[in-house]
């Protein structure tokens, strides 16, 4: 466990700086942005596709290429929709005067 | 090539960041979404083309990566399109859903791929715990989304068990201790590994399933940061900084999101957690609360009166108002007030509606303009000085049960203090208790009369009322 932590140490120190870019870039955020935002997080997290991706281009036998196929299928969804979906709710918030 | 990739990684990487500080500027909101789709677009295509494994091939199968990017696509942009502004909330459940799915099967995946080529004994605790990790979080994402949306789309009714505070414990425990047993004992059992999917997809059900009320947006945000995590766990795996650094980004930004919310409701994360907040306990609350007094309806014409002649108006929307998709009308009414010299403002609750900023987003469609939109904290001294309060479709945002009733479900939770108004009406459906299932004594109360109807209706009368009266 200990050699897993120092073998991957450059991650960690990854995870922890990103947890307070997180905490710090949502924290000023005014509470009418909340669903914008959690929409855009939502359409973010999608980078997960790329995982899928990966796991697509190097399957081999049949039931990891539909298993892969339909997870590259739902990344994307979640990237697509994620993003124009918050793109509309944006869209609204410019035409106000 | 692997350097081209690992820089294109490093500016997605930045872009993500980038568009999520942007994104919490109302100016610059619209550029930041562009900005991480931009980054996104980028990161896909360039591990597409530069990604080598360990071997220095390149990826196969193109075909059929291309074709799953061109349907997610086209359907997920179909999807979105055509949503209803009013059903935002169960999108963003639906789409973080499929995210959730998609980090659960890469899992599986692995799974069978270590299994399958015999490097599942010789596999690192890391890669071990990673797998299992996004297993088991990438799965209750999932199937908790789904049913967040079914629950939203009123398809799924609120449903607890007997004990079942119990029964999502021992499940969680039994979900951490069978993986714990696989991982470290390097264990290489596939029936062990599907049943930990199975209890996944349930936990995710049973975790969701009993609650309802207010604490639904709570629900959202949390597994919108689940996905997160589980995203992060894919980019351990592949040791891949752009999923690493997007997932956790969006882990961190979500449980902070989540925390604002369980705060401005008054409620500990961790009863959210454990489905303490439910259908039982509220529908208890529901039958042993009677109030003294009787509700008292007004005409139409009576309240436009009221409106008309009123210094200043303050109009509290709730779920209600998106749901007769009245948005456009209260607007209306708003604008037509203000060329009668009334002051119009709208009072905000951080909870109003399906998700915060749910109203905001639906007021902002129909035009009304920013400034106008006030948050609780700052409204609330403000209507002891207001002569009409106008509630469209809200209800547990404005039951003063939340400041008396220690016994309410939703005691504690800050809300608009409607009741310091001259007087209050109220468009409302019917005399159903709100979301939360619980019954409002402002309604019973003398100063506050009642309007009953769809809001959408109401107000468009309300509108050729105040028009009349020339």
């Amino acid at each position: 466990m200990l050699e897993f932590i120092t073998t991957n140490i450059q991650m960690f120190y990854l995870i922890i700086l990103m947890i307070f870019v997180g905490i710090e870039l949502i924290g000023h955020v005014p509470s009418v942005l909340h669903t914008p935002l959690m929409s855009g997080a939502n359409a973010i997290h999608g980078v997960v596709i790329i995982g899928s991706i990966i796991v697509m281009g190097q399957a081999h036998e049949i039931l990891s290429l539909i298993l892969g196929f339909i997870a590259v299928v739902m990344g994307t969804l979640n990237v697509v929709g994620g993003f124009v979906v918050t793109d509309r709710m944006l869209e609204m918030f410019k035409k106000k005067k | 090539m692997q350097h081209i990739l690992q820089i294109i990684y490093l500016i997605s990487s930045v872009t993500f960041i980038l568009g999520l500080k942007f994104l919490g500027n109302p100016s610059t909101a619209r550029k930041g979404n562009l900005i991480a789709a931009a980054g996104m677009i980028l990161a896909i295509f360039a591990t597409i083309f530069l990604y080598t494994t360990d071997t220095g091939e390149h990826l196969g199968n193109l075909g059929f990566i291309f074709g799953g990017l061109i349907i997610g696509t086209v359907v997920g942009w179909m999807i979105a399109k055509k949503v209803k502004m009013t059903a935002m909330p169960q999108m963003v459940s639906f789409f973080n859903g499929m995210g959730g799915a998609c980090a659960g099967l890469i899992s599986i995946i692995e799974f069978r791929h270590l299994v399958s080529s015999g490097h599942y004994e010789i596999a690192t605790v890391g890669t071990l715990i990673t797998i299992f990790a996004g297993l088991i979080i990438g799965t209750v994402s999932f199937s908790g989304s789904i049913i967040a949306y079914g629950k939203l789309e009123e398809k799924i009714k609120d449903f607890t068990l007997p004990g079942q505070q119990f029964i999502n414990i021992g499940l969680l425990i039994s979900l951490l201790g069978l993986s714990a047993l696989m991982i470290s004992g390097n264990i290489e059992n596939t029936s062990i590994f599907y049943f930990i999917l199975v209890l996944s997809v349930l936990y995710g059900v049973l975790f969701v399933l009993p609650i309802g009320g207010a604490d639904m947006p709570v629900v959202i945000s949390l597994l919108n940061s689940f996905t997160g995590v589980a995203a992060a766990c894919g980019g351990f795996l592949y040791n891949n900084n752009v999923m690493l650094i997007g997932g956790i980004l969006v882990g961190s930004a979500g449980t902070l999101l989540t925390v604002v919310m369980c705060k401005a409701m008054n409620r500990s994360l961790v009863n959210v957690l454990i489905g303490n907040f439910g259908g039982a306990k509220t529908g208890e609350a529901a039958t042993s609360s009677s109030f003294v007094g009787s509700i008292k309806e007004v005409t139409k014409s009576d309240a436009a009166i009221m409106m008309k002649y009123a210094k200043k108006v303050i109009i509290v929307p709730g779920y209600g108002l998106a749901v007769a998709q009245a948005q456009h009308v209260v607007h209306e009414l708003e604008e037509l007030l203000e060329k009668n010299d009334v002051e119009v403002k709208y009072a905000i609750h951080p909870v109003a509606g399906r998700m915060p900023g749910h109203m905001n987003v639906l007021l902002a469609e129909s035009n009304v303009s920013y400034d106008k939109l006030v948050e609780m904290e700052e409204i609330n001294p403000e209507f002891s000085t207001t002569d009409v309060v106008l509630v469209v479709g809200a209800n547990d945002v404005v039951n003063p049960a939340a400041k008396t009733d220690p016994s309410s479900p939703i005691y504690g939770m800050p809300i608009l203090d409607v009741e310091n108004a001259a007087s209050v009406i109220v468009l409302k459906r019917s005399m159903k208790a709100g979301y939360a299932g619980i019954e409002n004594e402002l309604f019973y109360k003398p100063k506050t009369s009642m309007l009953f109807g769809d809001a959408k209706k109401s107000l468009s009368e309300l509108v050729s009322e105040i028009k009349s009266l020339g």
